[in-house]
């Protein structure tokens, strides 16, 4: 059978994405012809402005070469400008006569520098600042001359003022409006900027209207003529007053465009067999000129292309960071605020720092902010997915580098990094190993970097340097990661959405909700096999039945795998009380099984490593205690101090309590680990303040803190709720647990999930509902009573094949 | 002397799950896809030396547990952006019997190029 035809027209970033895509999807689906109006194969046209500033050269900037094409089997027509779309016929005709038939069209036509219809305008010298050919123009005339005038003090304008001016060249920018880059800065940012750039010697006017381009005999540019003043004297005039989306091969085939071309959510244009990507499009009203979007968009019609029909383009939030080496600056969303928004600023200007902040209905809107531009991504993430930041408020102009990630302290800085730094601790990646990464293997986003080198994949903490370094290598605008995170990559669901399904179809069982939910891959991965696993036996206990092949080793063999592969054991110690018995059992299976080391937790228990998996029954029928489940997602431990009993300062028997929250709440498995701790006063010497619940004996009861964590971010535990007696404390612990385990995400753990939901509805659900409580409490006890210690049933013979291997005869 | 051996029936892996058998010094993960398709490699990852058959199976490849590298069940190779592949063994199920040969690693041509198996 005849392979269907697909024709790109245009080669640029938009184009080349998808088509990337399309090839991992349907490798051989098409039979694939591009034209290319520009001479050079796919390139990063952000890197432009680093060209142009002598800081990179066009080679470096080449994504896909010639030859890329060419082991694809692509047809490429560089320098070949379509000129003609024939959508009765199906064809394509290039300017030099080139044809080509399509099944199906990709326009990815970009977009073209608005040029003023000043007088002038077509003398030699006057050129737009578009692509490599504009950038050669440029550096070309840089050689030559000495006077450059910028039209234009946008996000282009600047970009090429400052390469000019590295390049030698006087340059001077003339902005129509009062402030630089009205557009993505508010005017105070916008003065820091300007005097930045003055000081690297750029003149700026700004509220001038050009009126006029000279020209000298020769026909070449000499001079720019202003409303009022004097000529500005110039060999080279650069405009860069905006760009259009270029739709002149779409009109002339009667393509519907309304300042673009018109597409829907799957990226499809008003003819069925044409679709549109990247600067061209016109998406809800909007066309996008940043490169996040682009990459989003193209995701999607690949997908399409490729006949898997899942995906939409819902748009995009955009932010600008300015590729200006030494210039710190970054915007997003609505920064104007203004109609009911409330505004945080933050401004030295001695030091060069501005910081603005928009809130409106407790959601962060917009943002800029210049100087110190660091946690701009952290706020594009609370900006983009929503987030509540009432409860961060207090500390939200600070960034996240506030909430003390172990670690990386004074470190925020990427660019004052060396190569040999480290960037990810937990996977020993340094940063040249991430800048070679993303050279090498063209990365643009923060989920490729990770896939190829692991930097920010473990604990996330570095993050935000990784997407510095990103920023900084790969271009500004890198893309960011849709607003819907799906689950993994074998779903377009995101948690929230296989959650309510399992829930409203009564799905009892991982399969079922793949089936239900169309999973991409047959059996799921190893990312989503344990949470759909988690999220069916959570969301119906006593009917869900579990898959032990769904569920990470460690929650299979019931111990933890160590790096050999050897197991440890972590027998439980209620409360951290123990007795002579217990600890002589726990000596003889040391002494029996030959355990390498034993060693004293965090938490208060005794943890043996090094036991050979084969071993694991018979030590723990030898221990004859329960399971710790040091191994699972799942309640550890209840650490405790002395409290009343043998305590001077003891206010209350924290000891007691602890083992009653402890026996009430072990065996429960929830999405993430859960740890507790009671402390008999409020020196609070079990370190309840870092605990998912923190327990602090006063006088007159005890106050229960929820939400603390004692990992890569220290969270200090926040105060939920103030009770008289032990059973109270109880139920509104197991309640707010119980809270975490129905509506928690999967490897969320609590300072996370209330952190998302927010403070107050957890306290409304337990504190505030007594009835809402009660019923969660016991919804908790319907969940867990007869759930076994799964130490004695494999010491009963249960699951006996995982613990021997094979003999071969 | 045949260069198969016996291992087990293939009831006796768990579907979607692996057992090991060691042979001389070598330890054996012997897995079993939904479909019942049974595939041997060395218990070994490529990576960082973690035992593959307590990784989670699913489709044609395991997930070791100890880092998340991916593996494919049929040529032992190292899912992009790793790099890196583990030995596999020949393997023939006859009337629900698995046998393995040991004898020597199979080659796959994909693999060659990559890696080399010497155990």
């Amino acid at each position: 059978m005849q392979k269907q035809r697909l024709v790109v027209v245009g080669n640029g970033m938009a184009s080349g994405r998808t088509l990337e895509e399309l090839l991992k999807y349907a490798p051989d689906l098409y039979d694939i012809t591009v034209f290319g109006a520009e001479p050079l194969p796919n390139y990063n046209r952000i890197l432009l402005s680093p060209v142009l500033a002598g800081e990179q050269t066009l080679s470096e900037i080449i994504l896909n070469d010639v030859l890329w094409y060419e082991r694809h089997g692509i047809r490429l027509h560089l320098n070949t400008k379509v000129v003609r779309l024939d959508r009765t016929a199906r064809r394509v005709v290039s300017e030099d006569g080139t044809v080509a038939d399509y099944d199906r069209l990709l326009l990815a036509t970009g977009s073209k520098p608005v040029i003023l219809p000043l007088p002038g305008r077509e003398l030699e010298g006057v050129i737009t600042y578009r692509d490599a050919q504009d950038t050669r123009r440029m550096i070309e005339a840089a050689s030559r001359f000495s006077d450059a005038v910028v039209i234009g003090g946008g996000l282009l304008g600047l970009e090429a003022a400052n390469g000019l001016k590295a390049r030698g060249m006087r340059v001077t920018v003339v902005h129509l409006m009062p402030w630089l880059m009205e557009r993505q800065l508010d005017r105070a940012a916008a003065q820091l900027l300007q005097q930045s750039l003055e000081a690297r010697g750029i003149r700026f006017l700004l509220e001038a209207r050009t009126q006029a381009i000279l020209g000298d005999a020769d026909g070449r540019v000499c001079a720019v003529q202003l409303a009022d003043g004097e000529p500005l004297p110039a060999q080279l005039v650069v405009m860069a007053v905006g760009i259009r989306p270029n739709t002149e091969l779409a009109e002339s085939a009667r393509l519907h465009c309304n300042r673009g071309i018109v597409v829907n959510d799957t990226m499809q244009t008003f003819d069925p067999r044409i679709y549109a990507v990247g600067e061209c499009v016109s998406h809800r009203g909007v066309a996008y000129g940043l490169v996040a979007p682009l990459f989003e968009m193209a995701k999607v019609a690949a997908n399409h292309l490729a006949q898997y029909g899942i995906g939409r383009y819902c748009g995009s939030v955009p932010s600008t960071r300015l590729k200006v080496t030494g210039i710190d600056l970054f915007s997003a969303g609505d920064f104007q605020g203004g109609g009911g928004a409330e505004e945080i600023v933050l401004s030295d200007a001695a030091a060069g720092v501005y910081k603005k902040l928009v809130i409106r209905d407790d959601k962060l809107v917009g943002s800029v902010m210049y100087g110190d531009a660091a946690d701009g991504a952290w706020y594009f993430k609370l900006l983009r997915e929503g987030t509540n930041v009432a409860q961060l408020r207090p500390q939200l102009m600070f960034g996240d580098r506030n909430l003390g990630v172990a670690g990386y302290q004074g470190r925020e800085r990427a660019a004052a990094m060396t190569d040999a730094m480290e960037v990810c601790g937990c996977n020993g990646v340094c940063k040249g190993t991430i800048v070679k990464a993303i050279k090498e293997q063209g990365l643009f986003t923060l989920e490729e970097v990770r896939k190829y080198t692991k930097a920010s994949s473990s604990c996330g903490s570095c993050t935000g340097l990784v997407e510095q370094i990103l920023m900084s290598t790969a271009g500004g605008d890198y893309s960011a990661a849709p607003k819907a995170k799906p689950l993994c990559d074998c779903t377009e669901h995101t948690h929230e959405e296989v959650r309510r399904t399992i829930r409203e179809q009564h799905l009892l069982s991982g399969a079922a909700a793949m089936t239900m939910m169309a999973w991409r891959t047959p059996n799921g991965c190893a990312k989503c096999r344990p949470a759909l696993n988690y999220y069916v036996l959570s969301t119906w206990p006593r009917e869900a039945q579990d898959d032990p092949q769904s569920r990470f080793i460690n929650e299979r063999a019931h111990a933890n795998i160590q790096k050999n592969g050897t197991f440890s054991v972590v027998p439980r110690i209620w409360g951290g009380s123990t007795s002579a018995a217990e600890l002589r059992r726990i000596a003889d299976v040391v002494d029996k099984y030959q355990i390498p080391t034993v060693k004293i937790t965090g938490g208060q228990r005794i943890d043996l490593l090094g036991v050979r998996k084969e071993d694991l029954p018979a030590v723990w029928r030898d221990l004859d205690m329960p399971s710790g489940h040091a191994y699972a997602k799942a309640l550890r431990t209840v650490k405790t101090c002395v409290g009343s009993e043998w305590c001077r300062f003891g206010v209350q028997d924290s000891t007691r309590m602890g083992i009653e929250l402890e026996r009430a709440l072990w065996r429960m498995y929830a999405p993430h680990k859960v740890k507790l701790a009671v402390s008999g006063c409020p020196r609070n010497c079990a370190e309840a303040g870092i605990k998912d619940v923190g327990v602090i004996a006063v006088e007159s009861g005890w106050e229960i803190y929820v939400a603390g964590n004692g990992g890569i971010k220290t969270e200090v535990a926040q105060f939920f709720a103030k009770v008289d007696s032990r059973e109270e404390v109880l139920e509104y612990a197991g309640a707010f647990l119980q809270l975490y385990r129905e509506e928690g995400y999967y490897l969320e753990r609590t300072v996370h999930f209330v952190a998302r939901v927010g403070l107050d509805y957890c306290k409304a659900r337990v504190v505030g509902d007594r009835e809402g409580r009660k019923a969660l409490y016991e919804r908790l006890q319907f969940a867990i009573s007869d759930e076994p210690d799964p130490w004695k049933q494999r010491v009963d013979g249960i699951a006996r094949h995982e613990f021997e291997s094979l003999r071969a005869t | 002397m045949s260069r198969w051996s016996r291992i087990c029936a293939v009831r006796d892996i768990p579907a979607l799950g692996a057992r090991t058998v060691t042979f001389g010094a070598i330890r054996v993960a012997v897995f079993r896809t939904a479909d019942d398709k049974i595939f041997a490699l060395r218990d070994r990852c490529p990576h960082k030396g973690g035992p593959l058959s307590q990784g989670i199976v699913h489709g044609e490849h395991v997930t070791c547990p100890l880092h998340g590298w991916v593996i494919g069940l049929r040529d032992g190779l190292a899912v992009a952006p790793d790099l890196g592949c583990t030995a596999r063994y020949e393997v023939r199920v006859d009337d629900g019997e698995v046998w393995i040969d040991f004898t020597q690693p199979a080659r796959s041509t994909a693999a060659v190029a990559s890696c080399t198996h010497a155990p």
